[in-house]
C-alpha cells in the first residue's frame, strides 16, 4: 500500500526551521513551553489551512503564504508608527504593540481604573499560575485550528489584562496593534482579557499596517468572561497595504447572565481572515457578533464563526454586512452549534453582503447544528445588488449617482454599526465608513451592475 | 412650462411598449389632472418624466421650460424643477429622515449654484412645513419612510415637495391608501403649493382627489396615450360613465 507523506511547502518548512530556532528563546513556563510544542506538533501533522479543509475552503493560507516571512522579534518603531499613534483619536487607556512587541513607552497607563492590571504577555507566559494554560486555550472548538495553533506555537507577546470582580469601567481599554511595514515580517501577537464577575468593561482593539511593506500577522484574542458580565469588544482592521495577510482569531468563553458584544470594521484590510469561536459557560447568557466589511480592489475579508451553545438558555446574534467592490472577496461562514441539553437556545444569524461591481464575489455558508429539541434558531444569508428602487427615490430628489449610493452604502453598514454600545466609538466606526464611502464617492466611482 | 411630445416609451428589458405616442401640455400655474383605467400607462408616464431607468424612450420629447429633460439624470431633473410625489414612498432604513432632507435640499441647491443651507436656518423650515402638515417632529428622527403608515408616507412626500419647491409637481395616486382626514391634509398641502409659476400634474383613478385638488384641466389616457382632454366637468362624467367609452378611442 502506498503511503501518501504529503509535502511540505516551502513557507511550512521554514516555518518547521523558525519554530526549532526560536522555541528555546520564546516566552513561556513550562506549561506553555508544552503547550507550544504540542501546538506546532499538531501544525506539522496538517500543515497550513487549505482550500480542501471545510473550515478554510475559501481562505487558502497555503496558496496565500507562498513564503514565511522572518519573525518579528523587536518593535520598529518608525516615525510612522510614532506619527500614527500621535494621529489617534482615542481617549484613555491605550496599550501598543508594535510588530506584535508590547511597547510600554509607547502605551498610556495613566488613569488605569483600579482593579485592572496589566501585564505584557511576556511576563504573563512565564508566571507559575496553574490556570495559564486553559485561559490561553480558549473554547474546544477552536482546538483544531491550525492557524490558531500556529498562533500558539509562535505567540510572543502581547498584553494581559484582569479586571477584578465588579469593576465598572467608564472607559474603553484600547489595545493598538501596529505593523511598522518598514520590512518583511511576520507577527505572531496574542492578548487575553480575564473579565471576573460582574465586570462591565469595552475593549477596542485596532490593527493596523503603517508602512509600505506588506507582513503576514496572526493575531489573537482571549476573553474569559465571568458570570454577570458585560463586555463590548470593538475591533477595527484598517491601513494595511496589498499584500498583508492576517489571521486574527477570538477566543470567547462566557459565564452566566452575562453579555458579550462583539463588532469588528473592516476596511483597506488586505487579506484578512477573521475567526470567532465563543462557547457559552453559563446560562442566560446573550452574545453578538456583529460586523462591517468594505472591500474594494482584490481585497478578501473573511468572517467565520463558531458559536457553542454548551449550555441552555442561551442568546445570538450574528449580524455581518459587506460591502463589496472591484474584484474584491467576502467570505461568511458561520456555524451555531447547540448542543443536545442546550434547550432554550435563541439563536439568529444574518449576513447580507451587496456587490457593486462586476467582479466582485462573496460566499456565505450559514450553518446551524442543533441537537436539542426546544430552540429558536434562524438564519438568513443575502448577496444583492444596491437596491435601484432607493437609488432612484433619492435621485430623484436631486441626489447625484454617488452621493445617492454613498447614502444608501452608509445606511446599508449603519444597521450593523448601531449596535455599538458606547457613543463615541460608534461615531469613530462610522467615521471610518463614511471616509470609505467618500473617498470612493470622490473617485466617481459608481456601481458596474 | 411642460411639454411632451409625441412620447413612445417601452419596458427596458421586454418588448412591452407602453406610451404610444403621448401629447401632452401642462402650463405654468395650472393643475392638470390626468385620469384613466389600470394599465393605461400613468405612472410610467409619471416615471419617465423624473428618469426612472427601466423604461426606454423610443421616440420623442420631454421639455421643461425648453430644456430637453430627456438627457438628464434623475438628480438633474429634480434640479431643474420636477418633483415626483411617488405613489408607494421607499422605505430607506439608516438613513434618518432630517439628514435626507438636508442632503436632498442642498443637493438641489448645490446643482442650482446656490449656497448651502445653514444648520438652523433650515430646521426652522423643515418644522414649519411638517407643523403645516401635521406632521409630528420625532418622525424626522426616524429613519426615512420605515415603519410609516401609507398616510404618514404620503404626507412625508408633500413635506418634501414643499421643501424643495419645484416648478413641476407630479402627484402619482397620492390618494392611494389615505383616509378622509389624510387626504384633506394631503390635499390642503398642495393646495397650499399652488402658484402661477408652478405646474401640477395630478394622476389619480378616482374624482374624490379632485374634490380637494381641483384641477385646471383634465386628460383621460388610454392605452398609452391621451384620449380626451377637457375641463374639471370631464372628471364628473368619468366618475359617471366609467372608462368604458374610451377604450375604442385609443
Amino acid at each position: 500500500m502506498a503511503i501518501v507523506t504529503p509535502l511540505k511547502t516551502a513557507a511550512e518548512q521554514v516555518l518547521g526551521t523558525q519554530f526549532a530556532n526560536v522555541k528555546a528563546e520564546l516566552p513561556g513556563a513550562p506549561s506553555v513551553r508544552k503547550l507550544r510544542e504540542d501546538a506546532f506538533a499538531g501544525f506539522e501533522a496538517k500543515g497550513l489551512p487549505h482550500r480542501r479543509l471545510e473550515s478554510w475552503r475559501y481562505t487558502d493560507l497555503r496558496a496565500l503564504l507562498r513564503e514565511a516571512r522572518p519573525l518579528a522579534d523587536t518593535a520598529n518603531v518608525t516615525p510612522a508608527v510614532q506619527a500614527r499613534l500621535a494621529a489617534l483619536k482615542l481617549e484613555g487607556v491605550r496599550l501598543v504593540l508594535v510588530d506584535g512587541i508590547f511597547a510600554a513607552d509607547l502605551s498610556t497607563l495613566e488613569g488605569l481604573p483600579e482593579g485592572v492590571t496589566i501585564q505584557p504577555l511576556t511576563e504573563a507566559l512565564v508566571s507559575t499560575r496553574e490556570d495559564l494554560t486553559s485561559i490561553l486555550s480558549g473554547p474546544s472548538v477552536a482546538d483544531s485550528d491550525t492557524g490558531l495553533m500556529l498562533n500558539t506555537a509562535l505567540m510572543r507577546d502581547g498584553v494581559f489584562i484582569e479586571i477584578a470582580e465588579g469593576t465598572e469601567l467608564d472607559a474603553p481599554i484600547a489595545i493598538v496593534s501596529l505593523a511598522s511595514g518598514e520590512d518583511e515580517r511576520a507577527i505572531f501577537h496574542r492578548s487575553v482579557v480575564r473579565a471576573a464577575k460582574g465586570v462591565k468593561a469595552t475593549i477596542v482593539e485596532i490593527s493596523e499596517g503603517v508602512g509600505s511593506v506588506a507582513s503576514q500577522i496572526n493575531g489573537a484574542i482571549v476573553f474569559e468572561n465571568g458570570d454577570e458580565s458585560d463586555v463590548q469588544h470593538v475591533r477595527i482592521v484598517t491601513g494595511h497595504v496589498a499584500g498583508t495577510v492576517q489571521v486574527l482569531s477570538t477566543l470567547a468563553t462566557v459565564g452566566a447572565h452575562a453579555k458579550f458584544e462583539s463588532f469588528a470594521l473592516v476596511c483597506k484590510a488586505a487579506t484578512l481572515r477573521q475567526q470567532h469561536f465563543v462557547r457559552y459557560a453559563g446560562e442566560h447568557t446573550e452574545v453578538g457578533l456583529r460586523g462591517v466589511n468594505l472591500l474594494g480592489g482584490q481585497e478578501h475579508s473573511d468572517v467565520t464563526l463558531v458559536v457553542d451553545h454548551a449550555v441552555p438558555h442561551g442568546t445570538s446574534r450574528e449580524l455581518f454586512k459587506t460591502i463589496i467592490g472591484g474584484e474584491g472577496t467576502g467570505v461568511f461562514q458561520g456555524k451555531v452549534i447547540v448542543r443536545p441539553h442546550a434547550q432554550k437556545t435563541d439563536g439568529g444569524m444574518t449576513s447580507n453582503a451587496l456587490l457593486l461591481d462586476d467582479g466582485a464575489s462573496m460566499f456565505n455558508k450559514p450553518e446551524l447544528e442543533i441537537f436539542a429539541d426546544d430552540v429558536v434558531c434562524g438564519h438568513g444569508a443575502t448577496v444583492a445588488q444596491i437596491d435601484g428602487e432607493q437609488l432612484f427615490y433619492l435621485m430623484a430628489r436631486g441626489l447625484p449617482r454617488p452621493q445617492a449610493e454613498a447614502l444608501v452604502l452608509q445606511a446599508f453598514a449603519g444597521t450593523a454599526v448601531e449596535f455599538i454600545v458606547d457613543e463615541s466609538l460608534r461615531e469613530l466606526v462610522m467615521s471610518e465608513v463614511e471616509a470609505w464611502l467618500s473617498e470612493r464617492e470622490a473617485s466617481s466611482v459608481v456601481s458596474t451592475i | 412650462m411642460l411639454e411632451i411630445r409625441n412620447l413612445v416609451v417601452k419596458i427596458a428589458d421586454e418588448d412591452k411598449q407602453i406610451l404610444n405616442g403621448l401629447n401632452l401640455t401642462v402650463n405654468a400655474g395650472e393643475v392638470a389632472a390626468i385620469m384613466g383605467p389600470n394599465g393605461s400607462g400613468k405612472s410610467t408616464l409619471s416615471y419617465v418624466i423624473a428618469g426612472k431607468e427601466d423604461y426606454e424612450v423610443l421616440d420623442g420629447e420631454i421639455l421643461l421650460n425648453g430644456e430637453n429633460l430627456l438627457e438628464m439624470e434623475a438628480d438633474a431633473r429634480a434640479a431643474a424643477g420636477i418633483f415626483l410625489a411617488f405613489q408607494y414612498p421607499l422605505e430607506i432604513p439608516g438613513v434618518a429622515t432630517m439628514t435626507f432632507l438636508k442632503a436632498a435640499m442642498n443637493a438641489q441647491r448645490k446643482a442650482r449654484g446656490e449656497a448651502e443651507l445653514l444648520t438652523p436656518d433650515f430646521i426652522k423650515r423643515v418644522n414649519a412645513a411638517a407643523d403645516a402638515l401635521s406632521i409630528d417632529r420625532a418622525m424626522l428622527r426616524r429613519p426615512l419612510n420605515v415603519g410609516f403608515s401609507g398616510g404618514e408616507k404620503k404626507r412625508m412626500e408633500i413635506l418634501q415637495m414643499a421643501l424643495l419647491s419645484p416648478s413641476m409637481c407630479i402627484l402619482d395616486e397620492t390618494d392611494s391608501g389615505l383616509d378622509i382626514d389624510a387626504l384633506r391634509i394631503v390635499s390642503e398641502g398642495v393646495n397650499a403649493l399652488r402658484d402661477k409659476n408652478r405646474g401640477f400634474l395630478v394622476i389619480t383613478h378616482y374624482q374624490r382627489l379632485l374634490d380637494h385638488i381641483v384641477p385646471d384641466t383634465v386628460h383621460v389616457m388610454s392605452k398609452g396615450r391621451i384620449v380626451k382632454s377637457g375641463g374639471k366637468e370631464l372628471a364628473l362624467e368619468l366618475e359617471k360613465n366609467g372608462y368604458a367609452g374610451y377604450a375604442e378611442a385609443a
